[in-house]
C-alpha cells in the first residue's frame, strides 16, 4: 500500500508548508529544544566520540554477517518458544500480522510506536480486515485521531501546536464533558492516559517495533519514555513485534554500547525511561506477559542495499538527530517529504524503499552543510549518499528539465575557463552596480523561488576567483 | 523458495558469500562467544559506596527518588511512611519475592499478585541497578511481576546497595550468571526514572501511560 506517497510532489509540499504558520510555529521548537539538549548530554560523557565510533563498528560487523546473525536469532527465538515469521514486502509483513490476528479473532489492537508499522501501512490493512488498531504512544495516537503520517521519527506529532491537539480531542472523545478545561499540555496527557488506558487492558494483541533484535539471546528491545509500549506487549495474549532485518545486533554488550549514544542523540537523556528486553513469550509461573510471542522480520529492498553504496544507511538507528540539526527539515517540516521517513535519513533511505524516480527530489532537498553526518550516532556520510542518488537521477535522465539545461550552460562555462571568469566578472559586476544602494535584491528574474522567501544579497568585492587569488598573493608576500 | 531462503540468498549474494565460509563463520561464533565490552563510561568505576552516591544522584537527575533503608526488614515502615508523607492510600500490591517482609507490623494493607489496574501503588524487587545512568532493571518471574513495573500510578523498587553495579555490561555478567549463556528472563525492563511524554509541544510532562513517580529504596547490605 503506497497510495499515500506525495514525495513526488515535495516541491508543492514544500511551498505549501512555508506559508503554513502553526506548522512554522510548531517548527520553531525542533530548532531549540533538540539541538540544545543532544549537545549538552554529548558534553557530558566524555567518551561519547568513542562510543559512537564502537556504535559504528558494531553495525557494520552485524552488516557484514546478516546471515549468520539472523540465523542465530532465529534459533535462540525459536528455543524460547517464540516464532519468526519473514517477510520479503510489505504486503507478506501484513499478511503475518493479519494471519496472527484472525487466528485468534482480535477485535483490537494496541499498538506501540514503531516506523515499520508505518512503512507497510499496517493501521490501513488492520481496519480493513475490520480490526481496530489503536496507536498508544501519545504522538502517534495524536497523528492516528487526523489521520496523518508522522512528521518526525521520535516525535511523531512535532509538527502541531496544543490548541490543535486540544480541538482534535474535542472531536473525538464526545463521551467526555465538552465544557472541560484542556487548555494545558498536562491537561492532554491526562486525557489520553485515561482513555487509552481501557484500551490497554481491553486489547486481544499487541503490537511494537524494535530498536534492536539481539542474535545471542532471541531478544527484542524497546526504548520508550511513556511506557505505552510496555503496556502493550504484557496485557494482551499475544505480542507481535514488527522488525527489519537490520536491527541485529550480535550481543548483550553490542546492543548496550549503541543504547548509550542513541537517547542522547535522539532526546539528550542520558537513557530512556524504559528499555525493554523481551524473550520469548511467558515462561512457566510466570504471572504475567503474553501467551504467544512473534516477530515479523521485514526486508523489504533492504537485503539489496548490502554491498552498495547505501549500505551505510543500514547502520541508521532511527534516533532523528539528522532531522533534529536539518534546516531543510526546520524549514518544511517532515510531512512535505512525502512518506514515513523524513530529514536527511530519509532522503537517503525512502529512494531505496519507494525508487528514485518517486523519492528523487529528497536527496536534493539538502544545502550539504554537513550537520547531519556530524551528529548522527552511528557516523552515517549522510551528504555523500544523497550526492550518490542526485547522481544517479542524473544519469537515469530522471531530473527536470530546468536542473538539465541549467547544467548544461553552466558545464558550457565551466570547461572555458577564459569564458567563465569573464562571464562571472560580468554577472557579479551588474548585480553589484545594480544592488548598489540597498545591497540586496527584494526580486530577481529566475530567481524567484530564492527571492519569494528572503533577500538576495549584493555581491561585493569581485568574484571568487578574484578573492581567491588576491589572498594567495598576499599569503606568498607574507 | 520459502521468504526465508529468499532474504538470506539474497543478502548473501549482495554480501557476495554463500553463508558456508569457514573464517566468518567462526568471527560470529567468537563475537557470540566473547561478547566483547566495547567502551565503558569511567564515570560508573568507582568503589561501591561513591559507586551508590552516583547511582542516587543520576537517578534523582531523571527525577525518580531514592531513600536508603537500613535492612530488608524495614523496607514495609519505609513504604508505610513514603505513602504517609505523600498522603496516599495505605495499600500496596508487592511482588511475591518481598511477601514474606514485616508488613504486619505495619498498618498497610498489602495484596501480592499481578496487577489488573487497579492498584495505585505497587512495589516490586529489582535485580540490579546500573550508577552510571541511575537505572534499575528489573526481571519478569513468578515472584515479580511485570505488570508491577507499568499499570500503579506509584512505583516502589527494592534494591540491595551491593545490586548496584558501575555499568550496564556488569548487569549482564549477572544476568549470565542467573540463567545462563544466551538465555534470558522472559522480560528485563531498564527503568531510569518515572514515565514522561513530551510529544506535546516539547514540553516534558510525568505520568504519560506508565506510574507518575518512581520511588527506589536502596538497603544498605
Amino acid at each position: 500500500m503506497t497510495s499515500h506517497i506525495t514525495s513526488p510532489q515535495f516541491k508543492e509540499n514544500a511551498s505549501r508548508a512555508l506559508v503554513d504558520a502553526p506548522l512554522q510555529q510548531a517548527m520553531g521548537n525542533v530548532r531549540v529544544n533538540f539541538i540544545e539538549r543532544r549537545r549538552a548530554a554529548a558534553e557530558k560523557l566524555p567518551e561519547f566520540e568513542g562510543l559512537r565510533d564502537s556504535a559504528r563498528d558494531i553495525k557494520n560487523h552485524a552488516l557484514e554477517h546478516l546471515d549468520l546473525y539472523l540465523e542465530t536469532w532465529e534459533q535462540n527465538v525459536t528455543k524460547a518458544g517464540g516464532h519468526v515469521h519473514w517477510a520479503r514486502t510489505a504486503e507478506e509483513a501484513r499478511e503475518a500480522v493479519l494471519a496472527i490476528c484472525r487466528r485468534v479473532g482480535a477485535k483490537t489492537v494496541t499498538k506501540g510506536k514503531s516506523m515499520i508499522s508505518e512503512e507497510i501501512s499496517l493501521n490501513t490493512a488492520l481496519e480493513a480486515a475490520g480490526i481496530k488498531p489503536v496507536e498508544t504512544d501519545l504522538g502517534e495516537y495524536i497523528i492516528q485521531l487526523r489521520g496523518e503520517l508522522p512528521s518526525h521519527i521520535i516525535a511523531p506529532a512535532v509538527h502541531l501546536n496544543a490548541t490543535q491537539v486540544e480541538s482534535d480531542f474535542r472531536r473525538v472523545h464526545t463521551h467526555l464533558d465538552p465544557k472541560r478545561d484542556l487548555s494545558q499540555p498536562v491537561q492532554l496527557l491526562t486525557e489520553a492516559r485515561g482513555v487509552l488506558r481501557d484500551r490497554f487492558l481491553a486489547a486481544d494483541v499487541g503490537i511494537t517495533g524494535a530498536n534492536f533484535l539481539i542474535a545471542e539471546t532471541g531478544t527484542s528491545v524497546i526504548v520508550t519514555n511513556e511506557g505505552n509500549g510496555d503496556l502493550t506487549q504484557i496485557l494482551p495474549k499475544i505480542h507481535v513485534v514488527i522488525a527489519s532485518i537490520e536491527k541485529i545486533v550480535p550481543t548483550l554488550e553490542d546492543a548496550s554500547q549503541i543504547l548509550r549514544v542513541l537517547a542522547r542523540s535522539a532526546t539528550g537523556q542520558e537513557m530512556s525511561v524504559y528499555t525493554t528486553l523481551s524473550t520469548g513469550p511467558r515462561r512457566p509461573g510466570d504471572p504475567d506477559g503474553p501467551e504467544e510471542y512473534h516477530v515479523v522480520v521485514l526486508d523489504n529492498g533492504r537485503s539489496s542495499m548490502l554491498g552498495t553504496a547505501f549500505q551505510d544507511m543500514l547502520r541508521c538507528i532511527r534516533c532523528g538527530a539528522c532531522m533534529n540539526h536539518c534546516p531543510v527539515y526546520h524549514a518544511v517540516g517532515g510531512h512535505a517529504y512525502g512518506w514515513v521517513y523524513p530529514g536527511p535519513m530519509g532522503a537517503v533511505l525512502s529512494p531505496s524503499l519507494i525508487g528514485v524516480d518517486k523519492a528523487g527530489h529528497l536527496p536534493n532537498a539538502s544545502t550539504f552543510c554537513g550537520r547531519c553526518e556530524s551528529v548522527c550516532p552511528v557516523r552515517i556520510p549522510l551528504p555523500k549518499m544523497m550526492r550518490s542518488w542526485r547522481e544517479r537521477e542524473f544519469e537515469r535522465h530522471l531530473s527536470p528539465a530546468t536542473v538539465r539545461g541549467g547544467l548544461a550552460f553552466w558545464s558550457f562555462f565551466a570547461r572555458r575557463p577564459g569564458l567563465y571568469r569573464l562571464a562571472t566578472r560580468l554577472g557579479m559586476g551588474a548585480l553589484a552596480w545594480f544592488g548598489r544602494d540597498k545591497g540586496k535584491f527584494a526580486s530577481l528574474p529566475f530567481a524567484s523561488g530564492w527571492t519569494k522567501y528572503r533577500d538576495f544579497p549584493a555581491p561585493q568585492g569581485g568574484t571568487f576567483q578574484q578573492r581567491y587569488r588576491d589572498t594567495r598573493k598576499q599569503g606568498a608576500r607574507r | 523458495m520459502s521468504a526465508r531462503d529468499d532474504i538470506l540468498g539474497t543478502i548473501r549474494r549482495s554480501l557476495g558469500v554463500t553463508g558456508q565460509e569457514a573464517p566468518r563463520r567462526s568471527i560470529v561464533e567468537n563475537r557470540l562467544a566473547q561478547a566483547p565490552r566495547g567502551v565503558i563510561p569511567q564515570r560508573g568505576q568507582l568503589d561501591p559506596q561513591a559507586r551508590a552516591a552516583l547511582f542516587r544522584t543520576m537517578a534523582e537527575a531523571a527525577l525518580a527518588t531514592v531513600e536508603e533503608v537500613e535492612s530488608l526488614d524495614k523496607v514495609p515502615a519505609a513504604v508505610a511512611e513514603y505513602l504517609r508523607r505523600g498522603n496516599l492510600p495505605a495499600r500496596a500490591r508487592v511482588g511475591e519475592a518481598l511477601a514474606g517482609l514485616p508488613w504486619g507490623e505495619t498498618t498497610l494493607e498489602v495484596g501480592t499478585g499481578p496487577s489488573d489496574g487497579r492498584d495505585l501503588i505497587a512495589v516490586n524487587r529489582a535485580f540490579a541497578g546500573a550508577a552510571e545512568t541511575g537505572s534499575i532493571a528489573l526481571v519478569s518471574g513468578p515472584d515479580s511481576p511485570t505488570t508491577l513495573n507499568f499499570l500503579p500510578d506509584y512505583a516502589i523498587a527494592v534494591l540491595r546497595e551491593s545490586e548496584i553495579a558501575g555499568d550496564y555490561e556488569s548487569v549482564w555478567d549477572r544476568i549470565r550468571e542467573r540463567y545462563g549463556k544466551g538465555t534470558m528472563p522472559r522480560t528485563l525492563n531498564w527503568i531510569t526514572g518515572p514515565s514522561r511524554s513530551a510529544d506535546i509541544e516539547q514540553t516534558m510532562l510525568l505520568g504519560a501511560h506508565g506510574p507518575r513517580s518512581l520511588h527506589i529504596l536502596v538497603v544498605k547490605d
